[in-house]
């Protein structure tokens, strides 16, 4: 699979959004696309006019400062915030070319298909075994080795089927962070999905459980389309092909203020804001 | 697709991964009929409950506002037949057995709030909590059971004593409660500082602690006290009823025969006496169409001064809540 | 309050100066206090029912079908009280335990925002409602309009099954008046409790089980209730406990008749506490007394037992959840 590199065109003025002219590349390398996003709670607006391009396998990182919108982007993706009433979303959202936003649009599969990592583990008060199962009972699996299938397949792709194959019947609150924040990971999988979406999803983890996690999605990368939201510069640097960089805008909203590959993002930005970030200068 | 051995580390990943074990869209549809046909469940269930609620009490303050004069609180009860008459009796039983309740409950029941909330770990703390939890769930009824074993059986006459004391049984466990989370509400700031500035612990307690909790014990108070005018079953057989009861003519019978404070005041509280709830309990039970009229007239000042009082304590516990 | 002093006094003598001591041993007496009442309670009923419980033993309380509640001969026998209080009850929570949780859930849930302080007030102000009132309700229109059809048409449906022999009184005066009944008064207590612990659960969960492409309800049903279901279970027995102990809107429909055998919910019936609330002033013997007051020991015991049990249910459920924020 050969990626080029998009090219980038930016306005004159600072503060505009930069528009991304992916000319040379074949659609069916972008997995989903965003064109001028925006999110309102209410008649606030928590992101707007974002538009950038994910990538099929490849890892995008979502980087910025603090309540710069990169959650609200992300929660955006496998709408999340039908949750909440107040909550808007406008612009134009697609997967596989196929909108996710609309009526008659079907939610489930599409939060199916776009799974999601959270912040904190949050592993459901049941068995190792009755997590992973959830998912695919959900679905309609009730055959006892189909689930056995899955839920062996799962944890081995998330790197935890040796350290818990033997207490699969077990609560799974009773494992460590980074072990529960593995089995989230294999629960998810374990419904199939195609795009991961991951929300900071080491920050409440020790470094040798981050290690791990970070491995893990390389791994995963081989298989589905990761999108990370990090507060942690050198994770992104260390681990996503592509970045996007966001920021707050005056008016609180936050926006998209480039978007390349990694290495382009760190060692030559073309906005000055990404570069100070990026260098420690502030955020 | 390669099979996976044991001798692979667990950092790196197979490539077998679940794939085509689920297939998407089977049953989406189904999934969405029940799920839209359940919350709806659940919403219409809960209209249904309020339907009792609403029907009582409209058709309380209606039944209940026709027969409703100024007579009922300020007359005895008369023959039947004779037309008129009020339940003056049961007002002021009410009165006397409430004051009573809240006369023993509220200082016995902030002193005892005070000893679990300061001392909530130690043993007699434990089972003091405990004690309460049980008193709350204990069926009123028992509690009138106690009251005649106690107050009416060993002075031999049914009393307005007997009766104010099973109700302070019944308004003690929601003081007590209210009264120790008050307590735990206030900031620990306000008591060591108190305390540094070596203030003695009755002084903390009384003096810094209770102002500052006062609002939420206030409010334990008026629920207790709602609770207390509600209740019947303990009144049953402490105060037995008393159509005559009426403390201005006791009062005045009492000086014309010249008795002592003392024994006007045992006139008034060790006697049979009425109440209000007593009062329905009784009308309902004869077939007595005036006597029912009058139960409903009674009904809605009862469920109006219950229900008011509740309405008044969650507005003020709710602002309370939203100036912290 | 600084205080120079010339020589500082031992602690005996600061802590009487200060008034501590007295203090402690204030609140200390008044917490005792407390727990005598409790004791005093359960002793009294204990002593007060002896001669009763001398006379007839354990025979008082088993199940018999020779019923007999007879002050004339001082006779009693309480089979059909105790087998018409757990019944009533029972069904009570048949009926209104689910009805409960739906609506807990709907209040947690799906709640809308600006309806949830008025509908969670309702329902909290269903459980203000004194009790005599809603017998007042009860008597008067409960029984004719929606009572009494009901027993008639089961009675003429379902006549044929024990449970609805009929034909239901003319009053509509029966356990099934008091069956429901029971049910619109323990509503609040299972509901408000229900509604506590799901609330209780942190947002995360929800979150996790959306993820994954559970619809609302699948979240609700397969995530959120059973991990708070020891907490709903307890709320079920303090609602089961507040049945039991039912007094006066129970006594003035159920139509107070200690010896109905026939088991039937269309005919009248009797509960402890109904009879102890219909009998006693009136009580002439002391055995009748005893009798009565060991009908309040058995009351008095069940509902301890119960409420004991719902409360270590419903601190289960802060123990067994992740501990984060709530939702």
């Amino acid at each position: 699979m050969i990626v080029q590199e998009p090219i980038v065109e930016r306005k004159p003025n600072v503060g505009a959004v930069p528009t991304i002219a992916v000319s040379t590349l074949a659609s069916t390398d972008i997995k989903m696309k965003a064109e001028k996003l925006s999110v309102y709670y209410g008649s606030f607006r928590a992101i707007a006019d974002v538009t950038l391009p994910i990538y099929d396998r490849q890892i995008t990182a979502i980087i910025g400062p603090s309540g710069c919108g990169k959650s609200t982007l992300l929660r955006a993706f496998n709408r999340m915030h039908d949750l909440i009433p107040t909550a808007r979303v406008e612009g134009k959202l697609t997967l596989d070319g196929e909108p996710v936003y609309g009526p008659g649009i079907d939610v489930v599969d599409i939060r199916r298909r776009i799974g999601m990592v959270f912040q904190r583990p949050n592993p459901f008060p049941k068995s190792i075994y009755d997590n992973l199962a959830y998912g695919p009972r959900l679905y309609g699996v009730r055959k006892k080795s189909v689930l056995d299938d899955i839920v062996e397949k799962s944890l081995r792709g998330a790197a935890l089927w040796d350290e818990v194959h033997d207490k699969l019947h077990q609560s799974a609150l009773a494992l460590s962070g980074g072990q529960q924040q593995r089995l989230c990971i294999a629960r998810m999988i374990a419904v199939e999905p195609e795009v991961v979406l991951m929300d900071e999803p080491c920050s409440a983890l020790d470094p040798v459980a981050t290690i791990k996690i970070e491995d893990l999605m390389r791994e995963l990368r081989k298989n589905y389309t990761i999108v990370i939201v990090t507060h942690n510069m050198q994770q992104a640097a260390r681990v996503s092909d592509y970045t996007a960089m966001m920021m707050m805008r005056p008016d609180r909203a936050g926006e998209m203020i480039e978007f390349n590959h990694t290495r382009s993002i760190f060692t030559n930005p073309r906005d000055k804001r990404t570069e100070d970030y990026v260098t420690g200068r502030f955020g | 697709m390669s099979a996976v051995t044991q001798s692979v580390p667990s950092t790196a990943v197979p490539t077998i991964l679940p794939r085509g074990l689920i297939k998407s869209k089977t049953g989406h549809q189904r999934r969405r009929v029940v799920n839209i046909i359940m919350l709806t469940l659940t919403g219409l269930l809960t209209l249904v409950a309020m339907l009792p609620l609403i029907w009582v009490t409209v058709y309380t303050a209606i039944t209940g506002a026709r027969y409703i004069n100024l007579n009922l609180f300020t007359q005895l009860p008369v023959a039947i037949g004779e037309g008129g008459g009020g339940v003056t009796n049961a007002v002021q039983g009410t009165i006397i057995v409430i004051l009573l309740g809240m006369l023993i409950s509220i200082p016995l029941g902030i002193l005892a709030a005070f000893y679990v909330a300061e001392k909530p770990n130690t043993r007699l703390g434990f089972v003091v909590r405990f004690s309460t939890d049980v008193l709350a769930g204990v069926p009123s009824i028992i509690i009138g059971l106690f009251g005649y074993a106690i107050l009416v059986k060993p002075l031999g006459t049914y009393s307005a004593f007997a009766g104010g004391v099973a109700i302070s049984i019944i308004m003690l466990p929601t003081i007590i409660r209210t009264t120790e989370e008050m307590l735990k509400l206030v900031p620990k700031s306000l008591r060591e500082g108190s305390l540094a500035l070596g203030a003695p612990d009755w002084h903390t307690s009384l003096i810094i602690l209770l102002p500052a909790a006062l609002e939420g014990v206030i409010t334990g108070i008026m629920l207790a006290i709602a609770r207390g005018v509600g209740e019947t079953a303990p009144l049953l057989f402490t105060i037995l009823g008393n159509d005559q009861y009426s403390v201005p003519q006791i009062v005045q019978s009492g000086v014309q025969n010249n008795f002592s404070p003392v024994q006007i005041l045992q006139g008034i509280l060790v006697t049979p006496t009425d109440a209000l709830t007593l009062t329905m309990y009784k009308y309902s039970q004869e077939p007595f169409p005036e006597h029912v009229q009058q139960a409903w007239a009674v009904a809605l000042v009862v469920m109006f001064f219950v229900l008011g009082i509740n309405i008044i304590t969650r507005t003020l516990t709710a602002r309370r809540a939203a100036a912290r | 309050m600084a205080r120079v002093l010339a020589r500082k006094p031992s602690p005996f003598q600061q802590a009487i100066q200060h008034g501590d001591v007295i203090w402690r041993i204030v609140i200390g007496a008044m917490a005792i206090v407390v727990l005598l009442i409790m004791l005093a309670i359960g002793w009294s009923v204990w002593s007060d029912s002896s001669q009763s419980r001398e006379l007839f033993g354990w025979n008082f309380v088993l199940p018999t079908s020779d019923t007999t509640w007879n002050p004339v001969k001082d006779k009693y026998q309480a089979w059909p009280i105790i087998s018409g209080t757990i019944v009533t009850s029972v069904l009570a929570i048949l009926l209104g335990a689910p009805l409960s949780i739906f609506i807990a859930i709907f209040l947690s849930e799906l709640c809308p925002h600006w309806l949830r302080t008025p509908a969670n007030f309702m329902i909290e102000m269903l459980a203000a409602i004194p009790s005599v009132v809603l017998g007042l309700w009860g008597i008067f229109v409960f029984l004719p309009i929606v009572v009494r059809p009901i027993g008639e048409f089961l009675g003429n449906t379902l006549g044929f099954i024990p449970l609805f022999a009929g034909p239901i009184p003319a009053s509509g005066s029966s356990r099934l008046a008091a069956v429901l009944i029971l049910t619109i008064m323990i509503i609040p207590t299972i509901t408000a409790v229900t509604r506590d612990v799901l609330r209780a659960i942190p947002v995360a969960q929800r979150e996790a089980a959306l993820a994954l492409g559970s619809t609302r309800w699948e979240t609700i049903w397969q995530v959120l209730l059973p991990a708070s279901l020891s907490g709903v279970l307890g709320a079920i027995i303090l609602g089961l406990g507040r049945a039991l102990g039912e007094t006066m809107a129970v006594t003035m429909v159920i139509g107070n008749n200690p010896v109905e055998s026939s088991g039937s919910l269309l005919k009248p019936g009797a509960t402890l506490a109904s009879t102890i609330a219909n009998q006693f002033a009136e009580a002439v013997s002391p055995v009748h007394s005893s009798a009565l007051i060991e009908l309040g020991l058995i009351l008095f015991v069940i509902t301890i037992l119960l409420n004991m049990v719902a409360r270590l249910l419903v601190y289960q459920v802060s123990r067994t959840m992740p501990m984060e924020a709530r939702a």
